[in-house]
């Protein structure tokens, strides 16, 4: 059994901060963000990007980027807004978002491109 | 033509069997198993559970003659063998919408499960599914958030949440037990849970523990930047109590409450989900009592019943058995009754035990909680089955890491994650969960260690799957 050791976490670090789903594993790469994409668009859901300040991440509603993309289904394309985004705000967290408008929720929301904390 | 009075006893088939009865869409359905008493043919004792679950007593009365008994009796309308058991046999039988008051668990279940248990002529009795016909489900509250207003109040999406029942169940003080819900929540869960023995014992009072669970929900929200709750359990030994700590709660700020429904009854079950429908509270439910009543398979109520009764009466979430922990369930039937929780219609489907369709229309689902005895290597296993719909909750899997609470809590977050990113890729959790958890412990040794911990288990189930009547 390794040594015990301690739980890095506090008020002052912001590197504690959490968002939500996927936020306690590594940053995804290029192509683990792609076969997410796949999932959301193989489950007939609507994708979207938003983003937002780190600091604002626990408000409900974050920035939309544009609309969501109502049926695209071209991986490419969602992929390509995605970047988009993140090159417009390199210092904020863009989440893809798969909008499930049957159950009126979100089927999927995860963060790819994760901000500068602070 | 009337009918004229013929005092004495008259066979119940007579009356109450009726073979060629097409159930209403408006009528409950109801399928018992019954083992008769020797000599009891079949179509009698079928007939008189109708009878003695409706309308009927021992003896014919002159009163009967002053109202529509034909149109207010039960009918028993088929029969069927139970597989697996030559004594038991399948009586379906229909009862009028109007032998019901509107809104009411507690009345359906005095009728369908009140005298007629302990009825004479049947030497077992087991009600095993009930129908309820959309017009009454439109006439009770359900649960008072549901699925997708509860994901949206506590901002989780695409993934199961995440739980942990704080032990040891007694005994702790009001601050220490806080200690305990801190860290899980700040490690990474989204829920901690009051046992459901935890009331107001005299080593902690609720109004204390209350106190200091919602600093530790406030600290672990301010330090994660993450949506956090812990279940007060409200349960209560009187309505008025139960009234006041669920107020008590709230003007906390706590996003949730708990209750157990069959130890508290469904008259103060239903009363607390109107009020957290009418107050903006999540209800998480509780089934202690459940195995008193469901656990026989011959005798009793099966879980899928009660499961549709609290569905009627209401509650956000309700335990449902792991499948793979240490309460062991059967997998199809588990499947059947988290599908009538969840889901807005259900089919008939015999091989899950579901013996009629329901139809649920725009009630709230109820989010299923997988609770007992499973730990990080369970994590493949348990989002394969239950889906992003549930609450994973993991007591000893959290509390017992060798690092504490909040190591505990990261690795079971890291392992969810790591599950529900493989199966989005399209991997097959059952089968490539060793491979999925080990990779994702690289890069976490609170998980590295939680796996060296609880070591293996296997990922095969075939040795419990299988279904209720086949095996008895």
């Amino acid at each position: 059994m390794s040594e015990m050791q301690d739980y890095k976490s506090s008020l002052s670090d912001v590197n504690s901060r959490k968002f939500e789903t996927f936020s306690y594993l590594p940053e995804m790469s290029e192509e683990q963000i792609r076969k997410q994409v796949e999932y959301i668009v193989s489950k007939g859901w609507n994708p979207a990007i938003e983003h937002t300040e780190p600091e604002n991440a626990m408000s409900s509603y974050w920035y939309m980027w544009k609309l969501p993309m109502f049926g695209e289904t071209d991986v490419d394309r969602i992929l390509g807004e995605a970047e988009a985004c993140h090159k417009a705000h390199p210092n904020n967290h863009v989440r893809l978002v798969g909008y499930d408008n049957y159950a009126q929720s979100k089927g999927a929301e995860m963060v790819i491109y994760r901000g500068k904390p602070v | 033509m009337a009918k004229t009075y013929n005092a004495g006893v008259k066979d119940y088939r007579e009356t109450y069997w009726m073979p060629d009865y097409t159930p209403l869409d408006t009528d409950f359905l109801a399928c018992f198993k019954v083992i008769p008493q020797e000599g009891v043919p079949r179509e009698e004792a079928a007939a008189a559970v109708a009878a003695e679950s409706s309308t009927g007593t021992w003896t014919t009365v002159w009163t009967d003659l002053l109202t529509d008994l034909d149109y207010y009796k039960g009918r028993a309308y088929a029969i069927e063998d139970v597989p697996g058991n030559d004594e038991a046999f399948y009586a379906f039988i229909a009862y009028p919408i109007d032998l019901f008051e509107e809104g009411s668990v507690v009345n359906i279940l005095t009728s369908l499960v009140g005298n007629v248990f302990g009825f004479k002529a049947v030497r077992a009795l087991r009600l095993e599914d009930v129908r309820i016909p959309i017009a009454y489900v439109k006439t009770c509250g359900g649960p008072p958030n549901g699925i997708q207003v509860e994901r949206d109040k506590m901002n989780k999406y695409g993934r199961p949440m995440l739980g942990c029942t704080i032990k040891p169940k007694l005994g702790l003080s009001a601050k220490n037990y806080g200690r305990a819900v801190y860290e899980v929540l700040r490690g990474g869960l989204d829920f901690a849970k009051d046992d459901e023995n935890v009331n107001s014992q005299p080593f902690m009072r609720w109004r204390d523990r209350y106190d200091y669970v919602m600093e530790a929900i406030q600290k672990a929200e301010a330090e994660t930047g993450e949506k956090k709750g812990s279940y007060l359990n409200v349960t209560a030994p009187t309505p008025d109590e139960m009234f006041k700590r669920a107020e008590y709660a709230k003007e906390l700020g706590a996003p949730i409450i708990m209750h157990d429904y069959l130890t508290a009854g469904f008259t103060a079950n239903t009363g607390l989900a109107n009020w957290c429908r009418d107050n903006g509270m999540l209800l998480h439910i509780h089934r202690a009592m459940h195995a008193v009543i469901d656990r026989n398979p011959n005798h009793g109520i099966h879980f899928r019943v009660l499961t549709k009764m609290l569905r009627l009466s209401g509650g956000d979430h309700l335990h449902s058995g792991t499948v793979v922990g240490k309460l062991e369930g059967d997998r199809e039937a588990t499947l059947g009754w988290i599908d009538t929780m969840r889901d807005s219609f259900i089919k008939e489907d015999r091989s899950r035990g579901i013996m009629f369709d329901q139809d649920w229309g725009s009630m709230p689902g109820v989010f299923p909680v997988a609770s007992g005895g499973i730990h990080v290597w369970h994590m493949p296993a348990l989002v394969n089955i239950f889906g992003d719909d549930s609450v994973l909750q993991f007591g000893g899997g959290t509390l017992g890491h060798p690092w504490g609470n909040a190591a505990g809590a990261a690795a079971n977050r890291v392992a969810l994650e790591a599950c529900v990113e493989a199966r989005n890729e399209g991997r097959e959790l059952e089968k490539e969960g060793k491979d999925i958890l080990t990779n994702a412990a690289k890069s976490s040794p609170e998980l590295a260690t939680a796996m060296e911990t609880w070591k293996e288990i296997k990922f095969e189930f075939d040795t419990v799957d299988k279904l209720d009547v086949q095996h008895r």
